[in-house]
């Protein structure tokens, strides 16, 4: 089975490191969001993280805000996370993380979460507003699940943060490029290369890098230094523009960052 | 332990920091900032001194015989916030946390505004102390609080209209947040109520809770003793708890929050958090929140900008747990009687949120009948809510109404 931590070592040692893409689920249809994750696999992404829609999105941008806001008008419920995840995962064998912000979690229930995640072929947990200092419920759960479970580090973390942020995450740990939130930029911060140094010096396996990535030159950028190279907003922006077709021929281009 | 001596990050089960891990550094140094300041006696002394000189500390209590003959007898006693410079307690939080901006050497102040009443007083501080201002505020309500939008951008702060989600104070709150993950180096972010995470809760609190301190000394010279009840309204709750916390130990003395129940608790549009809530997580804190079965924030509804909020400070969830104190919600058509009996009684226009304590006094004081002595929180005036008042009591000319 392919896992986080293999497929990343594996493109790490034939290529120069790991693509990951996100988009939400539901957006611009359920069907359409299901689609366009396979789309991307297809075109060389090798990891998916797919985003709940919720309602009070601290991180994200304005394009993934729009996108999220769409698919909760269209009537998104959680039920529909763990479909997408069973559709794609019955498609692809690329492994798929889900990206939550945490209420929907907790309301859920946090082992039925974890339950229902694995029973639908998931990977594990992307948390953008869990710390790993509120975490022992959603790490419990993962130690007995498998899970792999997905911390962000930012430029401001201490080093004694850094340490607690690689020890509680699995899979990868997520590296936030820039301080800020979602959405491409036209220069990825020279930040980020300084915060993958770091976290590879306190002994992170492997560190992802996201926030304001988008064009195929920016992931090879990244993967100079890091082990993978996340994308979010510009994806989401060509499912918005292009549909399913566009996501494929950016999911495409950006793998072409991967060869470098 | 004393239920006043209770700090963050947790209140029972109630508060903690559900953040991105962009924004703890920030809150980490905030939170150190404060904990010096507590201890340094020349923050205390330069903020005692602006509440006397700027704010106009301490602020009278008001007894208010004609409206508490509609009250079952009771005497109704208003500790009046609206009196205060800016016209709310609102200021009492913001000249603190300026100060400590001043301390951690930031130049840019960022809030989060509802009624407009946090926005002015952030406004207003930055003014005094040279601060770049920028105030986030729903796009709803920059059009029903317009005349504090005009008063925020003459006192020179930017004024953004949010027209994310419910373009209300939830999606304030958001923006200000993602605005502060992104300029945190330069930037301190003023938050107007007891949630967030740690440590605003605890922070505010701690510089509304003058409020209390004042009104209870001040009840008892004019009473001989304690008041029976403490009442005040709540949206995030930094009034209730400003009022509450000095007689969180004082067994005897009952306290009521009156959240916005809107056009009825039992209807989908009200804003009644504790009331029809359940424990979550919103805005970095665990506590009681209005939501679906998936977790997802309700809008909420309420005639008041400053108490249409889903959520609510986690201590307040933590009283409520306890049961030290008491939650009910009012509708808006109760708060706006109220509103016009006080200033029909008594000569004083309260702001539409503290109306939702002054009609739940009314209530109170039904039950408890002319021995019980009823302490509200009077947090803010009604200067601007005129315009939705007049609209509500049809007070235009009709040619000029809008």
């Amino acid at each position: 089975m392919n896992t986080v931590g293999s497929v990343i070592r594996r493109r790490n040692d034939e290529a120069s490191g790991a693509l990951i893409g996100y988009l939400p689920v539901g957006f611009p249809t359920f069907d359409e969001s299901v689609e366009a994750a396979v789309a991307m696999v297809e075109n060389g992404v090798d990891i998916l993280e797919l985003g709940l829609p919720y309602s009070d999105p601290v991180m994200d941008g304005p394009v993934i805000q729009a996108a999220t806001q769409q698919a909760l008008a269209n009537g998104f419920r959680l039920s529909d996370g763990f479909e997408a995840v069973r559709r794609i995962t019955e498609r692809v064998d690329a492994p798929v993380l889900i990206m939550t912000y945490w209420n929907p979690v907790v309301q859920y229930g946090v082992d039925r979460f974890a339950d229902d995640l694995v029973a639908a072929g998931g990977a594990g947990l992307i948390t953008p507003d869990l710390i790993p200092d509120e975490g022992a419920a959603w790490i419990a759960a993962s130690e007995r699940t498998g899970l792999d479970r997905v911390f962000l580090a930012a430029p401001t973390s201490t080093d004694a943060r850094i340490r607690q942020v690689i020890d509680a995450s699995r899979g990868f740990v997520y590296a936030v490029s820039t301080m800020g939130i979602t959405g491409a930029r036209s220069d990825v911060d020279r930040a980020a290369r300084t915060l993958v140094e770091r976290l590879s010096a306190a002994g992170a396996p492997a560190s992802c890098v996201g926030v304001g990535i988008s064009t195929a030159a920016q992931v090879a950028e990244v993967l100079a230094y890091a082990e993978g190279a996340i994308v979010g907003s510009a994806l989401v922006n060509a499912l918005a523009t292009g549909g399913v077709a566009a996501v494929g021929e950016l999911a495409a281009e950006l793998a072409r960052g991967t060869r470098a | 332990m004393a239920l006043r001596a209770q700090t963050g990050p947790y209140f029972g089960d109630f508060g903690g920091r559900f953040v991105p891990e962009s924004l703890v550094a920030a809150l980490d140094e905030l939170g150190e900032a404060y904990d010096l300041a507590k201890l340094d006696p020349a923050f205390g002394e330069e903020l005692a001194e602006l509440g006397r000189s700027y704010t106009g500390r301490p602020s009278i209590i008001t007894e208010v015989p004609r409206f508490a003959a509609h009250a079952g007898g009771a005497r109704v006693i208003l500790k009046r916030e609206d009196l205060n410079h800016t016209g709310s307690h609102k200021i009492n939080n913001v000249l603190g946390q300026a100060l400590l901006t001043k301390r951690i050497g930031k130049t840019r102040v960022i809030a989060e505004t509802g009624a407009g009443q946090h926005g002015v007083a952030t406004a207003t501080a930055a003014a005094l102390f040279g601060l770049d201002c920028v105030i986030y505020m729903g796009e709803v309500d920059t059009e029903r609080q317009a005349l504090n939008v005009a008063r925020m951008r003459l006192l020179g702060a930017e004024v953004i209209a949010v027209t994310a989600g419910s373009r209300t104070l939830k999606d304030a709150i958001n923006e200000a947040m993602r605005d502060w993950v992104t300029n945190v180096e330069t930037t301190n972010y003023i938050f107007g109520t007891v949630a967030g995470p740690h440590p605003f809760p605890e922070m505010v609190r701690d510089f509304q809770k003058i409020i209390g301190e004042e009104a209870r000394q001040q009840v008892i010279d004019l009473t001989g003793g304690l008041p029976t009840a403490v009442a005040a309204c709540v949206g995030g709750g930094s009034n209730a708890i400003g009022i509450f916390h000095a007689f969180l130990d004082d067994e005897g003395v009952a306290l009521y929050g009156f959240e916005a129940g809107g056009e009825g608790a039992e209807t989908e549009r009200h804003a009644a958090t504790i009331t029809k809530g359940r424990p979550g997580v919103l805005h970095g804190a665990r506590s009681y929140l209005l939501q679906d079965e998936d977790g997802q924030t309700i809008e909420s509804h309420s005639i008041s900008a400053g108490l249409d909020y889903p959520g609510v400070g986690p201590e307040h969830s933590w009283l409520a747990a306890l049961g030290r104190a008491n939650y009910r919600p009012v509708t808006d058509d109760a708060a706006m009687q109220a509103l016009r009996l006080l200033t029909r009684t008594e000569g004083i226009i309260p702001a539409i949120e503290s109306a939702h304590a002054l009609a739940g006094a009314l209530e109170l004081g039904r039950e408890l009948g002319p021995e019980a002595t009823i302490l509200v929180n009077l947090s803010g005036r009604g200067d601007k809510d005129m315009d939705t008042a007049a609209h509500y009591f049809e007070l235009y000319d009709r040619e000029n109404a809008r």
